[in-house]
């Protein structure tokens, strides 16, 4: 099993190739839509990436729970409802939801993810 | 495909590789009206031609039955422009391929000398986000890949030829039949 650092170096290196970033761009807090510029279509390439260097398979819907976001039951009026929360916590136990709980506008979900989030993911797949 | 920026297939193995051959012409507008007085072929129509080769083995995986559209390219590097009278060999390799989309390598070549090498990734537009949208109207599909001659040179990883899918073929009929 991969060290932590062995994870994040990976992982850097996609998200180089992937955006066009520089090593000193891609840091454990750097959000990857804010700060890294990833729009929507590099994020298949980043797990088109991320597949081969660690030889795992990943579900899109586990990275980018779309299916919640966009479920009548888990969201009123642009914001993800306490039932949301709690299956997007069950779903994503590899992310740090506490900011977004502080208000939890659907639109800011996608801003949500940092490098340190991916790692983990990719962590708890290689484990 | 609103233009054809392949010729024809040359070669064609299912889930594996493609081939195709582009002419260039001075009688094209894009060659001779790109930059006036310095006739080139616009380098943005090489990526274009890779980009439909690429696509049609993808899609080819599927039957044409998946939408696959360019998404991004990954990586290019041209290494000189093609001219009047130059004949291009594009060749697609297959890389990656889930549910999701597919990565293919391409490489044109003039002659022995590389001309441009790239990475392309497709995507799959799924039926969730895209409902009602058809890329190709079945009939003129079908058409335009008789025409490339990909029912000609395609074989399956067996090398068994690939057949023509069914709701092409009934596409095609039912517009004779309207004719």
């Amino acid at each position: 099993m991969p060290s932590n650092e062995e994870v994040f170096e990976k992982v850097r290196e996609a998200l180089m190739d992937a955006l066009g970033v520089d090593d000193d761009e891609v840091t454990p807090e750097a959000t990857l839509v804010g700060d890294l510029g990833a729009e929507s279509i590099d994020f298949l390439d980043i797990i088109f990436k991320v597949e081969k260097a660690f030889d795992i398979k990943i579900e899109r819907e586990e990275l980018f729970p779309e299916d919640v976001l966009s479920n009548a039951e888990y969201v009123q009026d642009g914001r993800v409802t306490e039932a949301g929360l709690a299956v997007l916590k069950e779903r994503m136990p590899f992310a740090d939801l506490t900011k977004f709980e502080e208000n939890p506008i659907v639109q800011d979900f996608g801003n949500l993810l940092t490098v340190q989030d991916l790692c983990n993911y990719v962590s708890t797949k290689v484990a | 495909m609103r233009w054809f920026l392949i010729d024809r297939f040359t070669e064609f193995v299912s889930k594996q590789y493609a081939v195709a051959v582009r002419s260039i012409s001075l009688s094209e507008e894009a060659v001779d009206e790109y930059v006036p007085g310095i006739p080139a072929y616009p380098s943005s129509l090489i990526v274009e031609g890779m980009a439909q080769t690429g696509g049609i083995l993808c899609s080819q995986i599927s039957d044409f039955e998946q939408r696959m559209v360019l998404a991004k390219i990954m990586k290019l590097k041209m290494n000189a422009e093609a001219v009047p009278g130059d004949l291009l060999t594009l060749r697609a390799e297959l890389q990656t391929h889930t549910a999701d989309g597919a990565v293919i390598r391409g490489v044109v070549h003039r002659g022995d000398f590389v001309l441009a090498e790239m990475q392309l990734m497709f995507a799959i537009l799924d039926d969730d986000r895209f409902q009602n949208i058809q890329l190709f109207e079945p009939a003129g599909f079908c058409r335009m890949l008789r025409v490339l001659k990909l029912f000609n040179v395609g074989v399956k990883e067996d090398g068994t030829p690939i057949k023509i899918p069914e709701f092409m073929l009934e596409a095609e009929q039912a517009e004779l039949s309207v004719g």
